[in-house]
Order: C-alpha cells, then structure tokens, then sequence
C-alpha cells in the first residue's frame, strides 16, 4: 500500500499557469524544441526508417533481455569491470553506500541519471554522510534549488536565466541581478571545478550498456560525464535493465535518433564509452531493474521500456508545455512519465493517465515509436478495474451508461425546456458545469434538439 | 446508396443545425438517409474515462441499431475514431466488426465515397480558419500529420471546403496542435484545458477569420465557450454547415 498521497496534477497544473509570463515562457521554449526536431528530422529522409529500426531493435533485446543482460555481464567482467545486480532502488543505493564505504569515499561527483533520481539516492547517500555534487548544469540548478528535474533532457528548463541568477545568488555568492548564460555558465564552473578535481568517486548514469562489449555509453552536451566518469579513481554506473543494445552497429542507430528527437541536433557534443577502469582505479556497473522485469511482462505495457529518454514526447504534449513537469510529482513526467509511472506506485499515480487529451502527437515523435496514448487510454481502464478512479467521475460514469442505453431516458434527460441549465454535458463530458465555467462560457441549449426536430418535420408516421 | 446517420449527443442538444445540415447534404447528394430513431450515443464518454463497461450497454445499443447499415455517417471525427478503432466495451462477434468496418465520418465519407467534386449550392464568401481536430487528424488520419515530416501532404476537410464558393481559407501556427477540449478533460482538467483552449484561439485569430470551422463540433464547443468568455467576435460553424450552403 501507498504511503503516498495521489498525485493531483491538475491542481499542481493550475498553480503553475497562474505566472502567465512562467507558463509562456516554458511553453514557448518546449515548442522550440519539438520544431527544432522536425527541421532535424526532415534533413534525414530515412527518418521513418530509422524509427522502425529503432524499434524493432529495441523489441528484440527486450524479448531476448536475460540472454543479453549476462553477455553484458560477462564482457563487462572481462574489461575488469565489477558488475552488481539490484533488484530494486533500496539494493542499488545500498550497493553504491557499500562500494563509497569501502573506499573511505565521502566526496561524491555525478553526471545526470534520471535512474538516481529514480531511487532517490542522494537523499540516501547525504543521510550517510557522503556529500553528492551533480556536475550537470541543470541537474546542479535543481539541486542547489531543492527540486527534483522538471525535465529529463533539462532538468531546469522551467527555470528563466533570471530564476537562474537568484539560485546562484544564493547559493555561491555570485550577481543576482546578472542572468547572461555565459556568466552563469563561468559561476557554475569556477564552483564545480574545485569539487570535481578533490572528488573520491565519480559516478554516471548511461544512455546505452553494449553487450558486445559491455561498453557504458552516455550522451551530453557539457561534458561533465567525462569528468565524473574519468577524474576519481572509483568509478560507478548505474544502468537500468533495459538500457541494453545488442551490438555497437545498433547502438549507431539510436545515435542518429536520440539527440535530433530531444533537441534536434544531429548529435550532442559528447558520446563518451566507458568501457573498462583507468589503470589505477575500479570500476563498477550496477544493473538495477526496480520494477522493469515485471513491467516487461505486461502485455500491454511493456513497450514503454522501449524509451530512450530523449524527452520528445514532453516538448510536443500541449499539456505537460502547460502543466510544467514538476506538476507530475513523479522522475519521469509528461506522456512517458504517465505510462512508466503507475507501474512504480499505482495509487499514487492513478491521476496521471487523465492529465492527456489523447491527442496521439507524443507517439508521433517518439523515436522508437512507444504507442504512447495508447497506452494512456489503456491505463484508464486499468484504473478502473482497479478501483482507482474517483468516486465522483466514477458515479457520473455509471450514471451515464445508464441513461445512455436507455433511448427513453435519454429523451426525457435531453428534452428542449426540460431544465434551465441542460443535464447533459455531465454525462456528455462528466460536466461538472462548474469547472467548465471557470474560464469558459457554457454551451446554449437550443429551443429543439436535433431528436425533437426530426420528429417533427420529418418522422414518418 | 442506404446510410445510417448518427447524430451525437452533444450535437442533438446543443447543435440540432449541425445535425439538419448533415442529414440535408447527403439528401443533396442523394443518398438515402435513415436516422435510427433511438439513438443515443457511441459510449465514448464512458470509455474514454476509462470506465470501459460502463460504456457496454450503450455499445450494445448502438451495435444493435447500426449493424444492418452498409455505411454509417457520423459528423464527428471523435465519435467515429471511438466506433472504429476503441469499440470494444462490447463483446466481440460480426455484428461490432460490422460496425466498426463500415463507420465513417462525414468528411471521409464525402471524399473517399462519394468522391463529392463540387457542392454548386454553396458558397460561403467569408475568411475561414479550419481547425482539424486530433481524432480526425491522428485517429482517422484525415489529414497529413505536422510531426511526420516526410509524409506527403493532404487535408481532406481543406480539399472540401475549397470546393466551395467564395471561400477564403486562411493559415495559422500550430495548425494540429490540440485545442484542448479532450472530452472529460475539459472538466477535470479545466485550467490546462482552457488555457489550450485561449492558445488555439489566439494563434488563429493572428490571420483574423471571420470564422473557425471545424468537422468536430465538440473542439468548437470548447473554442466557442472560451472565446465567449474572452469577448472575442470569432464565429464558429460547422463544416457540413458550409457544405451543405450556409451563407453565413
């Protein structure tokens, strides 16, 4: 049972479109994204191609995922990598307190990993007094701002450089009333050099793990997974199960795919494989699956593991650009968020399915071609049958079932003049007249319905 | 040529005109038209909620007044992405397939059936923005998607509309983005929605129509009660309206 309380994201929603100028701003720069990714796109004219590729590839290591998780394992072993295995997010933290605890390691350095996020290990290292210092410059924002990533491309794109100035203000010292990227960029590397250079232990999270070759490979624009992954002797790398390709040739093809999806360039500055220790150091990949395996066998939401994490299906969803991703409460928010999401904690997220109109553009852009809304509409069903559903909506469903199967109700609910304000939008649309009417005028009934109409001029007796 | 017509609930009770102009144009084009007269609805309310057998018994309804016609018109993008393609609240056998076979929208059903060339009895002399809904675009693909790049592009409501006389369609950013409506969402989720809903509208309004017209009403029941509430002077209409000869 949750602990939890559910998630309510229209009301984090609402709270987040009350700063017009905040909501404009997000909406505006998501926007830029999902068109700097058609233009990105339309220059490759294989593009639906690479999709299905991806796609299949993906589909195939998933069905094969054991055979190749321990051909990983075992070329992994033979880079003189030490490969752990945890089963769920409580094993993984304890495995990466172990290894840091081994070492006398109390400074730890990280890139961006939305699976750290995931099982929440910062806050489980810092209570055992380890220091965890995110080298990401998004990731490093939200830190030193106390929130978790509202975007797993940019964690802090929700943030104006103006926001940015007042958090580095506060935190370092610098110019609050100086929000130019380049020297908010300087401010962050003068602070994070140091921290990085007397680092004990340095860890990444991974985009891809090879089996071929058990190579870890991450995908950045800044760098600072190199830095993490090539500074400190200790290296760690948190993978998720599902994080795996068979060979090098397939990982060429998500490649291509993953940065013109996320923000349309061709591919990001940096594609660093990590493959084995530096001489002098170890090196450790820890491959979690807290809650993979079982998502994997159900049968009609296991494409989701397919995803790659390029965040495309949230700069085209019209209502995460206008929700904000911290309205989700969740790792992983926006369409993607909303289908992962329930498999972790179904009562905590059993709202997320009904924050999407179903518009079907996010399974349109995704890489690898995820039926995102699909499974959005699958989910409601699930919620359903899993009592999740609000008593409210819920006994207006039944309701309207019932008086939408009996023709002779229906008329008598839906007869012209019967009532002032028509009873049928509640079932219609689970109408609730009160919230449609708090920024919208509601519908006029006409003097006829179509009904009274045709039998009047029409019937034929 | 025998056709079912389905008039949805919402357009029964708010928008009878629709239902009239629909019924009228095929007359026009000579078909012959039944209504079955104890229609109610699709059961997509209910589905789309996730309530999925609270919706059965109205699918059985409808699968019951439906399977015998060889095409059955909708003027409703919606409603006939929910009859073909999530019609399963009802048990499976050869009367659902029937239906869910031979369902059309309005639009598809008077370009891919009837391949209409002309509409001599319209003409509508005004700036039109047409808003193509979601369910027409991605559910019944109507109409070539903005996210597939290398698709070739169609737009079968546009191709209708310039058919008719005097007709000036006008472009607008972010043509296939959701207005925001998204049946129970509106309510549940009525910040959001609205605030869709006054982007949709201020990204057309750039182009100044003097109409919005769409093949779904329900988008325009949401546009329309949001420009209401923003004092706009936009005027909305549905296509068949136009088709079928509304001068205004």
């Amino acid at each position: 049972m949750s602990v939890h309380p559910v998630v309510d994201q229209a009301s984090n929603a609402a709270r987040f479109l009350a700063d017009r100028s905040r909501e404009e701003y997000f909406d505006t720069l998501m926007w830029s994204l999902r068109e700097a990714r058609d233009r990105s796109a339309s220059e490759v004219p294989e593009w639906e191609q690479l999709r299905d590729l991806g796609s299949a590839i993906k589909e195939h290591t998933l069905s094969h995922l054991a055979d190749y998780l321990e051909q990983f394992e075992a070329s992994a072993k033979r880079n003189g990598v030490e490969v752990h295995w945890a089963h769920d997010a409580h094993e993984h933290n304890q495995i990466v307190a172990e290894i840091l605890s081994r070492h006398g390691a109390k400074q730890l350095i990280k890139s961006k990993s939305m699976l750290t996020e995931e099982c929440d290990m910062r806050r489980y290292l810092e209570n055992r007094g380890v220091t965890v210092t995110e080298t990401d410059l998004g990731e490093r924002i939200q830190q030193l701002d106390d929130e978790p990533p509202a975007h797993i491309v940019g964690p802090a794109w929700q943030k104006s450089p103006e926001d940015v100035a007042r958090v580095f203000a506060k935190a370092y010292g610098s110019d609050p009333n100086n929000a130019a990227p380049v020297y908010l960029a300087h401010e962050m590397r003068v602070h994070t050099r140091a921290l990085i250079e007397k680092a004990d232990a340095g860890m990444t999270g991974a985009n891809f793990a090879v089996a071929e070759t058990g190579t870890v490979v991450t995908a950045t624009n800044e760098g600072n997974a190199d830095l993490s992954g090539n500074v400190p002797r200790l290296r760690i790398c948190s993978v998720g199960i599902e994080k795996i390709v068979p060979t090098h040739r397939d990982l060429a093809v998500f490649i291509r795919l993953l940065s013109r999806s996320a923000v349309g360039m061709p591919i990001t500055q940096y594609t660093s494989h990590f493959r084995a220790p530096r001489r002098d150091g170890e090196m450790h990949i820890i491959l979690v699956d807290n809650g993979r395996s079982e998502r994997l066998g159900m049968e009609k939401f296991w494409q989701s593991l397919k995803c790659i994490r390029c965040g495309a299906c949230m700069n085209t969803c019209p209502v995460y650009r206008r929700s904000g991703g911290l309205s989700y409460g969740s790792t992983y928010m926006g369409p993607i968020g909303i289908i992962m999401m329930p498999t972790f904690d179904i009562r905590r997220f059993s709202e997320l399915p009904f924050s999407s109109t179903l518009n079907g553009s996010c399974s349109n852009v995704c890489p690898v071609k995820i039926n995102i809304h699909e499974q959005i509409y699958a989910w409601r069903e699930v919620m359903d049958e899993k009592h999740q559903i609000k008593l409210a909506k819920k006994s207006a469903m039944v309701a309207a079932g019932e008086v939408l199967s009996h023709p002779e109700l229906y008329r008598i609910v839906t007869a012209a003049g019967e009532t002032t304000l028509k009873r049928l939008p509640r079932f219609a649309i689970y109408n609730d007249f009160n919230a449609w009417g708090k920024h919208r005028e509601t519908p006029l009934p006409a003097g006829q319905t179509f009904h009274e109409w045709y039998k009047a001029n029409r019937r034929k007796a | 040529m025998r056709v079912g017509l389905v008039v949805p609930c919402y357009i029964d009770v708010f928008y009878p005109e629709v239902g009239i102009a629909a019924l009228e144009l095929l007359e026009r084009l000579g078909v012959e038209v039944d209504y079955p007269f104890d229609q109610t609805c699709c059961g997509q309310p209910m589905a789309n909620s996730g309530c999925e057998a609270d919706s059965r018994a109205t699918e059985e309804h409808f699968i019951g007044l439906f399977s015998r016609f060889e095409y059955i018109v909708i003027p409703s993008g919606s409603c006939t992405h929910h009859v073909r393609n999530k019609f399963i609240a009802a048990p499976p056998g050869p009367e659902r397939d029937q239906v869910s076979k031979h369902v059309y929208d309005l639009i598809e059903f008077l370009h891919d059936v009837l391949k209409v060339n002309e509409f001599p009895w319209s003409e509508f002399p005004h700036k039109v923005a047409l808003h193509n809904s979601c369910s027409a675009v991605r559910g019944l693909h109507m109409a070539s998607m903005s996210e597939r790049v290398h698709d070739p592009y169609f737009n079968k409501p546009k191709a209708l509309l310039e058919k008719v006389k005097g007709i000036e369609l006008v472009d607008f950013p972010r043509h296939d983005e959701c207005c925001g409506f998204g049946g129970t969402f509106s309510a549940t989720e009525e910040a959001v929605s609205a605030r869709m809903g006054y982007d949709k509208l201020g990204f057309i309004q750039r182009s100044q129509p003097e109409y919005i017209v769409s093949s779904d009403m329900s988008c325009l029941m949401h546009l329309q009660g949001c420009g209401r509430r923003l004092g706009t002077e936009v005027k909305f209409r549905h296509i068949a309206q136009l088709l079928n000869g509304d001068h205004a």
